[in-house]
């Protein structure tokens, strides 16, 4: 008699746990985040988190004020009944192995239907083969080394312009401010040793040499360095016209601070976003780095634009103001719920087929993108960018090309 | 010689003198207790963000950041000694490194969860900006770490072999039932060795801070150097760690410059492991 009490109550319960399950599963759509939200990149990943939220918050609720930008208009995915979105969290601690036990959890047991992250290329790399083999879309709005979308792959789809791109952009913003008289010859590229800083340093090099220059000096150094004397001074010594710099936050700050301490200007400072586009890296080191260019393709608009309101939200709940890095990741993840919401389903195969449907317009985007369309690889090809310059220590703003320029640049490098 | 290699040369000691100043706080805990701190590196952090805090609110650089760093690092290590330590001394060797890698993990996102994970720094003029020595650069703040880190090498040198109470402590290091009939309490002499330790350590970090960037994972970046100097010093050698420290940052600077700063750390410790094949108790170890 009691067993069966027992059985009739396991019955029952699971019963009710199958329906609450069921019941869930259409008023949410559930998405994994992998960022690094501890280790020595932890300050992107927070920063990450705080732009997936904002975009959660314009998904989820009704955001009339936005006009026309996609999801905004009334609460949920509409294409879906209604359905919030959200998203699991998880941290890579900046480890290539944890970034991909994360995306094994995230799919196993939270049972996410797509992935986005995941900050560094080095774990973007290993989390998104994981999504592959479980035929996950993996999304990624902010890593890029060129390899990523060389691998073949069937799920994975990313927004950003990668280092190819911006190799390109680099080069014509030299030439161009060499007919302005500025010398530009002999260039150096100062690069980490992680997947993002060698793969950006190699396409910088053979970009250089398909446009028949000669190639950069190359000064690579092992990430979340104790001491960067050694390779200021070999700066100092070969006196590059452009010094490219590839790093994170943590070395951005100490290159930043050595290069102070040694007096070392070079004439142009070009950096390639990441630990130069952290706002604590332009706390920290910004009024050393006065005159530093860097690369973009974010703005914030005009007050009242979509993009001006989204900057305001995305400061109040981070309290800071929205870099290049972390508007890329949210708008990566608005095409990847524009993906759901046109798919109607929660299934990954027909995610992955509306993302490769997808045809976003520039005004559908808060990006300066000329749209989103995925090539067979997965990589946008309508992503594009700008050049910007911390022309105060304080505030970057657009000098190149001259049709979006906010201001012109400022040369020689100021420094401090 | 060029002055750009005086300079890296220069510069690679003083970067050294660092080196041995926030290594000296864990030679004198590992050599004398065995025990290995694992929150060595979060101590220096900790120290870090005294001096940060120190700054913010007073506006004060390390002439009070420093010695407020000692104070509050000492009375941390006490408390570590005894709410920790002593506990996990009895355990297998297992429980004691696992404990003090929790407690390293703890205080790390004690911070993180304070102070947030944005990268924090002091003014670059704290302690009086960079001299310009003919053509030769030397920032003050890290003259003054060089100078302190000298200074706190020959301190915790002489006390360990000129007072009786480095010699109660190193009474207890070498046998602690015997020490303990002579009179001495194993326990009072191991929570001063931590406190002092701890206190020696939060100096370091108040003075990196002055030109290193905070954040609640520094400790990470610093920690291994750390482990690496005392060994190669030699386990409980305070003057060794300091020579140590010094060797380390010359070669790493030399060999940065000279041969490329990717290859610099394949320099350094394939230099350490063979040091090490040879004399295995580090430059000023006892066998």
């Amino acid at each position: 008699m009691r067993f069966k009490h027992i059985l009739g109550l396991l019955c029952a319960a699971s019963i009710s746990v199958v329906l609450a399950g069921h019941a869930s599963a259409q008023q949410t759509v559930k998405i994994g985040g992998i960022f690094p939200l501890s280790g020595n990149a932890a300050s992107a990943g927070v920063h990450a988190k705080a732009a997936i939220e904002t975009a959660m918050d314009i998904i989820n609720n009704a955001h009339p004020e936005l006009g026309n930008f996609p999801l905004a208009k009334n609460a949920g995915l509409a294409g879906l009944g209604g359905a919030k979105v959200e998203v699991v969290f998880s941290d890579n601690q900046g480890s290539p192995a944890t970034g991909q036990n994360q995306a094994l959890r995230l799919i196993t047991e939270e049972k996410v239907v797509a992935i986005t992250g995941a900050y560094q290329s080095g774990i973007t790399l290993t989390a998104s083969a994981i999504a592959e083999k479980y035929g996950i879309p993996f999304l990624n709005g902010e890593s890029v080394a060129a390899n990523l979308t060389e691998r073949g792959f069937k799920w994975f789809f990313r927004t950003t312009p990668i280092a190819t791109d911006f190799a390109k952009v680099y080069f014509e913003f030299l030439k161009d401010m060499k007919a302005t008289g500025v010398k530009t010859d002999s260039v150096a590229m100062v690069h980490d040793n992680t997947e993002y800083g060698t793969s950006v340093a190699t396409v910088i090099t053979s970009v250089a040499k398909e446009q028949g220059l000669s190639a950069p000096i190359d000064i690579a150094y092992a990430a979340n360095a104790t001491d960067v004397q050694s390779q200021v001074l070999q700066l100092k010594e070969k006196k590059p016209d452009v010094v490219i710099m590839i790093t994170y936050t943590s070395d951005a700050i100490l290159f930043a601070k050595t290069m102070q301490a040694l007096d070392y200007k070079p004439p142009m400072l070009l950096a390639d976003d990441a630990g130069y586009s952290d706002p604590s890296f332009i706390k920290a080191a910004g009024k050393l780095s006065v005159g530093t260019f860097n690369r973009s393709s974010w703005s914030v608009g005009p007050a009242g634009s979509p993009t001006a309101l989204i900057a305001e939200m995305y400061k109040k709940r981070s309290g800071d103001e929205m870099d290049d890095t972390a508007a890329r990741q949210m708008q990566g993840f608005l095409v990847l719920c524009e993906a759901i919401d046109r798919a109607g389903s929660t299934d990954p195969a027909k995610i992955q087929a509306a993302l490769k449907a997808t045809d976003l317009k520039p005004d559908q985007l808060m990006m300066g993108y000329k749209g989103v369309k995925f090539d067979d690889k997965g990589q946008n090809i309508l992503a594009a960018g700008v050049i910007i310059q911390l022309q105060d220590g304080e505030n970057y703003v657009a000098v190149w090309p001259k049709a979006a320029a906010q201001k012109p640049p400022v040369m020689p490098y100021k420094g401090w | 010689m060029s002055t750009i290699l005086v300079q890296v040369i220069v510069g690679g000691l003083l970067l050294g003198a660092i080196y041995a100043l926030f290594s000296s706080g864990l030679t004198l805990v590992w050599g004398m207790m065995n025990i290995v701190n694992f929150a060595h590196g979060d101590f220096v952090m900790l120290g870090m963000y005294v001096a940060f805090v120190v700054y913010t609110l007073l506006g004060a650089g390390p002439l009070l950041g420093a010695p407020l760093a000692v104070l509050v690092l000492a009375t941390l290590g006490g408390v570590v000694y005894f709410g920790l330590i002593r506990e996990i001394m009895k355990g297998p060797m297992l429980a004691q490194i696992l404990g003090t890698f929790g407690l390293a993990l703890l205080l790390r996102y004690s911070v993180f969860w304070w102070f947030g994970a944005n990268f924090l720094t002091l003014p670059e003029n704290i302690v009086g900006g960079t001299f310009d020595i003919f053509g030769l650069r030397i920032q003050a703040s890290r003259l003054l770490a060089g100078v302190v880190a000298l200074l706190v090498t020959l301190g915790l040198h002489l006390l360990l072999t000129r007072t009786s109470l480095g010699s109660k402590m190193l009474a207890v290091a070498e046998d602690s039932t015997a020490a303990q009939l002579m009179g001495i309490r194993p326990d009072t002499m191991q929570a001063i060795a931590w406190a002092i330790a701890a206190g020696a350590t939060g100096l370091a970090g108040a003075l990196i801070a002055t030109f290193f960037y905070i954040v609640p994972t520094v400790g990470e970046t610093l920690g291994i150097v750390a482990f690496v100097t005392v060994s190669l010093g030699g386990f409980g050698s305070v003057p060794g760690a300091l020579v140590a420290g010094l060797l380390i940052g010359v070669i790493e600077s030399l060999s940065a410059y000279l041969i490329g700063a990717v290859y610099k750390d394949i320099v350094v410790y394939s230099l350490f492991l063979s040091f090490l094949w040879f004399r295995p108790q580090g430059l000023m170890g006892k066998t």
